[in-house]
């Protein structure tokens, strides 16, 4: 990828802003998505929460029912391969995707190595739990990044941690001398000229956005008022009880974050919000998977 | 001292906001009927998605009362996104917006984002600026009160009807401010023919 095509990568997700990214497993789910206001949806066989229901190994979507979803809608289509499977995003990058998830709900295919992220034209995406872990994919190529979370529990407790910590660390990051950025960097395992960037600039040099246990309107919104630039939102809306409401809900929730009087309004009468998994609960932590 | 409001429900609307600040311009972000005051010189519309942002304009009610503005002759640019909203027609969307401008769009016409791209090229009188196409719609035809100012590959890039400024491309994401500059100035004789009056 050469450094236009990154930047050009990078104002894609810059478009995103402000905006819900909403996991979608149908042509159907994918037209409620983008008629309740999803800025890009999600396209994959299953939701995290019953891929986390069903087990076994859990790969890329089927290019078909992708390519279905493209055709169905304007908005820019996104899909998940397995962290380190390039070869999926290779398939991916064939049928012209608007942007890969390289994503731990997936089954992870290599337990070292992420994708050489460079080495394609479509934009990545990556997850992250901390600022070193950011850092590392956006040197791999990533031109966006999300907290993990974690995904298909309806728990945001995960989320808000993870996007705690980075903002935490950013912040340290800031403060520090010129001088202290070099053992820095060799502490959090990350390129030097990236951390001066977050020490310059004050912020992630790709657009951040949340991901992993956002289950309501008010979810969303307090992930965007600790600093997300926008929301994923996988299981909590087609696990609903009345998913296009609560989808519409959660659009204009991230679009009126700071405003309690719009919230509560939209938070009313939206049914049953998907049961979710309490931290404790969890058996598997997809948020450890690629590090 | 001119203060432009630009919509903020969605998209690249921080970039418009951090060019404006270079140009001592004054800001405010349009998130809800309460933000959208008489006092505005001018407005943008910034890029995202145009379902999006149009969805949001109604369910927020602000959609009327920019209509209004817009005809009362509020000076308006649109990037991307926001040349759709201001499209009399659009070729593959039944989805229809203000509607105010006479132009005829198709959305995404140069392809998924694989097809986005970026070229320099004359802005009217301008001289060469940069321009960044991402999953951009192309104006197909205009109406003959349009004025054409940039041009690529035979199809107008940016174009101007009266209040009306909108580029297909997205000089927000650039460091260059001649564009906003340029819609500066429609800002500014707006304000100045209201101070008359």
């Amino acid at each position: 990828m050469n450094k236009e095509r990154y930047e050009l990568n990078k104002d894609l997700a810059k478009m995103l802003k402000g905006g819900v990214i909403m996991d979608v497993t149908t042509v159907e789910q994918a037209k409620i998505a983008e008629n309740a206001g999803a800025c890009a949806v999600m396209a994959l066989e299953r939701i995290p929460a019953d891929i986390r229901a069903a087990g076994g190994v859990s790969r890329m979507s089927d290019p078909q029912m992708i390519q279905a979803i493209q055709a169905a809608v304007s908005i820019p289509v996104m899909a998940k391969v397995r962290i380190g499977h390039f070869v999926e995003a290779q398939i991916l990058e064939a049928i012209e995707i608007d942007y890969i998830d390289e994503s731990e709900v997936l089954s992870p295919a290599d337990d070292i190595y992420h994708i050489d992220k460079t080495e394609f034209k479509v934009p990545f995406v990556c997850g992250a739990k901390d600022l070193g872990e950011a850092l590392r994919r956006i040197n791999e190529g990533a031109a966006m990044i999300r907290t993990k979370g974690e995904p298909g529990t309806g728990d945001i407790i995960q989320a808000v941690r993870h996007m705690r910590l980075i903002q935490a660390e950013i912040r340290r990051i800031v403060s520090l001398r010129k001088d202290e950025l070099f053992e820095a960097a060799k502490i959090m395992q990350v390129p030097y000229d990236l951390l001066l960037y977050v020490h310059e600039n004050g912020k992630l040099p790709v657009v951040n956005f949340a991901a992993g246990g956002v289950a309501t309107p008010a979810d969303a919104a307090l992930m965007m008022q600790l600093g997300a630039e926008g929301v994923f939102v996988g299981s909590g809306i087609f696990k609903s009880g009345d998913p296009k409401k609560r989808a519409e809900a959660i659009v204009k929730a991230v679009a009126n974050y700071n405003d309690p009087k719009i919230l509560a309004e939209l938070s009313a009468g939206l049914g049953e919000a998907m049961v979710g998994i309490n931290e404790q609960e969890i058996q598997l932590l997809m948020a450890e998977r690629g590090k | 001292m001119l203060t432009i409001g630009i919509l903020a429900l969605q998209g690249a609307f921080i970039e418009h906001e951090q060019i404006l600040h270079k140009l001592n311009v004054k800001t405010v972000q349009i998130r809800q009927l309460s933000d959208f005051t008489e006092n505005l010189d001018g407005l943008i519309l910034p890029g995202g998605e145009s379902t999006v942002m149009g969805r949001l304009l109604n369910e927020l009610s602000l959609y009327q009362p920019i209509l209004t503005a817009i005809s009362n002759g509020l000076p308006v640019f649109g990037t991307c996104a926001g040349a759709i909203l201001l499209a009399k027609e659009i070729i593959n969307d039944s989805k229809l917006w203000f509607q105010t401008m006479n132009i005829t769009v198709k959305r995404n016409a140069y392809g998924r984002q694989l097809g986005s791209f970026k070229i320099a090229a004359s802005y009217k009188d301008h001289g060469i600026v940069p321009m960044v196409f991402i999953r951009a719609p192309r104006i197909e035809k205009v109406g003959s009160s349009v004025q054409i100012l940039s041009v690529y590959e035979n199809f107008p890039t940016a174009c101007r009807e009266k209040n009306m400024l909108v580029t297909t491309f997205h000089p927000e994401v650039t460091d260059d401010t001649t564009i906003h500059s340029y819609f500066v100035s429609m800002c500014k004789e707006f304000h100045q023919k209201r101070e008359i009056k």
